[in-house]
């Protein structure tokens, strides 16, 4: 920019503030927080004279390393076992980063402060910018690697498929319910201050051991958008903790945006670290070093306890049982071993872990191997078809899992899940935090308080609901997830591209019909209920059946 | 899962390169014997396309196929956009999960009352065992066919940007090297500091609060994404103003950085300018509305005729070259992007094959709305068209211009100009 500085340029931008004089905006967006006008600074101190010039600038550089990166032959190094995970990752990225857009007009209602808008309508323009930089990235792959298909069709893929579902979570929550909740507390404090850390940061320095530099150059590029996002979070809260009456929603609020956080963005991204990494290095970071320097020390110890001096509840517990979650529970492992459980649920192929890899586990993880060792070797062997089903169908000592409600990643440390009826349904929660969130939080009235704006938990939340009954060839075909010679499937549990080592829809159709536990679980009675409550939570680790001798 | 915790790494091998016992004192390394870094190695995979052929690995199966282009051959705008926002009525089996307090989810087509073909029939009813119901004949209502027509991602929209802030503040750096200030008309010194000053604000609340609010409202990514487009357009122009002002109160003594405020809001001719723009942030829950009010009756009729027909006219007989780049490249951003994405987003609506009529009459209506508001404010600026020493084109002749540009503009949409336009 000119001759101007940007602390004066900045200044001077704020006599754009508008006080309306005829019209008052209509304000679409409600929260059950109050504010009082104040006179809180905008912490981006952004002014689009030099912002748009900086962004260009930045694409240019992205733009630069991925035509480096197709001139210099990358995908002759990058690992087949990282990449089929990315189809997942970007299949779902993209939609909370516009969802994050549309969160932003949100804030624009319910946040008296114009000061603040100013930072809010850049990261919406932010927002925009990594949506489609993600998508952008998604196509470059799928125009170079090996295998296309997951990438081709990954937006149809996502939206029918169970983890993408899962992953909406991170989407959805920012853009609907009470807009405070939504927008501020789950998207800025949790999500992005928080989560990003690992998504952002810790994921791409994986790529790169694994041969892919153009994730690390996007998302660092991303990522350095992200840290003005945390300073619009931070100023919408220090407003709202001004008031005493937000106190209970703030500490509502945290509860949920951080167990939700956890159990979404542990899952995933601690999958892709820690399982679809090939590169075995005993000083590398496991996903639970990260967890610690990243969650724990940088957000929790550093951003979120000074926090108290304000007056914020913080939810001590939840942060120390996320920690016990992924350390002593194995909610990680639980969650890989699942995915593959369900590998011909997907739209990306899942290879076997391997002696390498299981001495690292067992390094990073001492007692990895007597948990999952056998059953990744069981996995290992069924991964060719020759005669026998998919593993999920075989009997490998693996009790497949009910779902849970809220976060709809399933009930996998099987001790911790909880039932009730709710809605008139019963249902099954992956912790109590889980069956507080839907039964509790999610409401009307909360601790005898009116919140009328509070967002409601709604839809097919549990996946096989859908197709009950149905026989497993017809699911897959159903959710499009077949390559273009019309049988055989995007989802392979090895990574050989050899058309006889492939699994088709004729391999499908030997199986039995796909079943849905919510539904079966609806139709017990009360003491098989209770029963069958009793049995889940013996069972483990690692999906296996409840010990017969207790 | 029981054990140590995985960062806690004992002492002794926290550093390589100082064993402990004092070992590095005894047998001090040479340069041969570097000790190996750990870090990843590069391994050959052969992971690029074509290294074998398996189903799917044709070029055909190299593009996203789970769309329909508008025109034969798919766009990159497309690639990045469509579809990214998704539709229960598409492949959204499982349905919205979070929902509003009033049962409302994702982005309903009813937040605006316009309509394009096939928004009533029903979405498909999924359950228990119905599978996930996908629809075959896509796309499944009119509007999914809407694309901007300037293709707005992350590249488009931040080289546009920046080469205009680029142009500008080169325009500026040279008429403040070149002394170009001083030839102002000292009228016309007042006219800038107060007038042109005026008008960011107008930018500004629109950007905010009619462009950016309604950005959560629409009902594709297509169209959601080209108002946040044009949000940032509005909001850069308005700083673009507010920052001349700054630079002309550095350059040019006696000028008054503040005035702008008080033209906003005290001046009599602002003020039908300023109830309109405060208006068009009050339209309820209609984003179609707010959208149509502000590109089709506002702009043509107040905004270019402010800018166009008065500031863009007058400053060269009053000694400035440099106020019409400034304006001129907000007059750019509504002409060439902002009229053109609307334009392609209602046109198609007056002829639906199934709800023309009903788009035509909500239109007329908002014509008749908003086009008497309209006129008022224009009406109310027309002081200012006596303000400065050398005057521009009479006011009625400006005003017939803007008219004749919005009768255009409503022919482009398949409308027919309103009654009140005769006012």
């Amino acid at each position: 920019m000119s001759r101007q500085s940007l602390a004066k340029a900045h200044q001077k931008i704020q006599e754009l503030a508008w006080e309306p004089q005829y019209h008052e905006p209509y304000m679409k967006y409600k929260t059950d927080y109050t504010f009082r006008k104040a006179a809180k600074k905008d912490p981006l101190k952004q002014v689009l004279r030099s912002y748009f010039p900086m962004e260009e600038e930045k694409d240019n550089r992205v733009y630069g390393a991925q035509d480096g990166a197709i001139r210099g032959n990358m995908f002759r190094q990058v690992q087949e076992r990282w990449l089929e995970w990315q189809k997942l990752f970007l299949s779902i990225i993209p939609l909370p980063e516009i969802s994050a857009a549309r969160s932003m007009p949100m804030l624009f209602h319910v946040v008296p402060n114009p000061e603040l808008h100013n930072g809010q309508a850049i990261q919406m323009i932010d927002e925009v910018r990594h949506s489609t930089i993600q998508q952008n990235l998604k196509r470059l792959y799928m125009n170079n690697y090996i295998d296309p298909a997951g990438f081709n069709n990954s937006l149809r893929n996502f939206q029918s498929d169970y983890c993408g579902t899962i992953g909406r979570q991170f989407a959805e929550g920012f853009i609907t319910g009470d807009a405070i909740t939504a927008a501020s507390i789950y998207l800025t404090i949790v999500a992005e201050t928080a989560f990003t850390n690992t998504l952002f940061v810790a994921m791409p320095a994986e790529a790169a051991a694994n041969g892919d530099y153009l994730l690390p150059t996007v998302f660092h590029s991303v990522q350095s958008d992200e840290s003005r996002h945390i300073s619009n979070g931070y100023a919408t809260l220090l407003m709202a903790l001004s008031d005493e009456d937000n106190r209970q929603l703030l500490e509502r609020d945290l509860r949920y945006a951080w167990w939700n956080n956890h159990r979404v963005v542990d899952a995933a991204i601690g999958t892709f670290i820690e399982y679809g990494t090939k590169d075995r290095r005993k000083d590398r970071e496991s996903y639970a070093e990260m967890w610690r320097r990243w969650i724990y020390d940088d957000y929790y110890r550093s951003y979120l306890v000074p926090l108290e001096r304000y007056g914020l509840v913080i939810p001590h517990d939840l942060v120390e049982e996320a920690w016990t979650q992924i350390w002593e529970k194995g909610y990680v492992h639980e969650v890989a071993q699942f995915f593959a459980t369900g590998w011909l649920a997907n739209y990306w192929r899942i290879d076997a872990m391997t002696d390498e890899d299981f001495e690292w586990f067992e390094y990073k993880y001492p007692g990895w191997y007597d948990r999952y060792g056998k059953w990744w070797e069981n996995y290992a062997r069924l991964a060719t078809p020759n005669g026998h089903h998919p593993i999920v169908a075989e009997d490998v000592d693996y009790v497949y899992p009910h779902r849970c409600w809220t976060c709809m990643v399933p009930c996998l440390v099987r001790e911790d899940m909880v039932m009730q009826e709710v809605d008139g349904q019963w249902r099954t929660y992956c912790h109590e935090v889980c069956r507080w969130t839907d039964a509790e939080a999610f409401r009307p009235v909360y601790q005898g308080r009116e919140t009328p704006n509070m967002g409601r938990l709604v839809g097919h939340r549990e996946w096989e609901t859908l197709y009950h009954g149905w026989n497993w060839a017809d699911v897959v075909s159903d959710m499009g997830f077949v390559r273009d010679d019309g049988k055989t499937m995007t989802a392979q549990p090895h990574l050989d591209l050899d058309p006889k080592k492939m699994w088709t829809l004729d391999h499908m159709r030997r199986m039995g019909p796909l079943l849905s536990p919510n539904v079966i679980l609806n139709e017990m009675t009360d003491a098989e209920r209770d029963a069958f409550k009793a049995d889940y939570n013996r069972q483990g680790p690692a999906g296996r059946s409840a010990p017969s001798d207790a | 899962m029981p054990g140590p915790a995985p960062w806690h790494v004992p002492a002794a091998s926290q550093n390589s390169l100082c064993p402990p016992n004092g070992e590095a004192e005894t047998t001090p390394m040479t340069t041969t014997e570097r000790p190996e870094r750990s870090v990843p190695k590069p391994v050959f995979t052969d992971a690029e396309a074509g290294a074998r052929e398996f189903p799917d690995s044709s070029a055909g199966a190299r593009r996203y196929n789970y769309f329909s282009p508008a025109k034969r051959k798919q766009t990159h705008y497309e690639d990045v956009t469509v579809e990214v926002q998704p539709d229960p009525r598409h492949y959204l089996s499982q349905g919205w999960i979070y929902g509003f307090a009033n049962g409302e989810t994702g982005y309903p087509l009813h937040w605006t009352k316009l309509k394009a073909w096939g928004v009533d029939e029903p979405e498909p009813r999924r359950g228990p065992g119905t599978g996930g119901l996908h629809v075959q004949n896509w796309p499944a209502h009119g509007w999914h066919e809407f694309r901007d027509p300037n293709e707005e991602w992350e590249q488009t929209l931040y080289r546009y940007n920046a080469n205009v802030v680029r142009q500008l503040t080169q325009n500026v750096d040279n008429a403040r090297n070149s002394k170009a200030f001083s030839l102002w008309a000292s009228n016309w010194v007042h006219f800038v500091e107060r007038h042109v000053g005026a008008w960011m604000h107008i930018e500004h609340i629109l950007g905010l609060y009619v462009f950016a609010a309604n950005e959560r409202s629409g009902p594709t990514n297509m169209h959601n994404t080209a108002m946040a487009a044009n949000s940032a357009r509005k909001i850069r122009f308005a700083q673009d103003l507010a920052l001349y002002n700054l630079t002309l109160t550095e350059e040019i003594d006696g000028f008054d950085g503040t005035a702008h405020l008080q033209a906003w809001n005290s001046d009599a001719e602002w003020q039908g300018a300023r109830a309109l723009t405060e208006a068009l942030t009050a339209v309820e829950d209609d984003w179609g509305e707010a959208m149509f009010a502000a590109n089709v009756v506002f702009e043509p009729l107040v905004g270019e005729l402010f800018r166009s027909n008065l500031v863009m006219q007058s400053a060269a007989p009053n000694g400035d070259f440099v106020t019409p780049t400034v304006m001129g490249a907000g007059e750019n951003d509504y002409s060439q992007r902002d009229l053109r994405w609307t334009v392609a987003c209602f046109a198609p609506l007056t002829q639906d094959k199934e709800f023309a009529d009903h788009n035509r009459q909500l239109m007329a209506g908002w014509l008749t709305k908003w086009v008497p508001q309209a006129l008022e404010s224009a009406r109310t600026m027309q002081p200012l068209w006596s303000a400065a020493d050398h005057k521009p084109p009479r006011f009625e002749d400006s005003l017939d211009r803007a008219k004749n540009r919005f009768a255009g503009i409503c022919r482009d949409l398949g409308l027919d100009s309103p009654e009140e336009l005769k006012q």
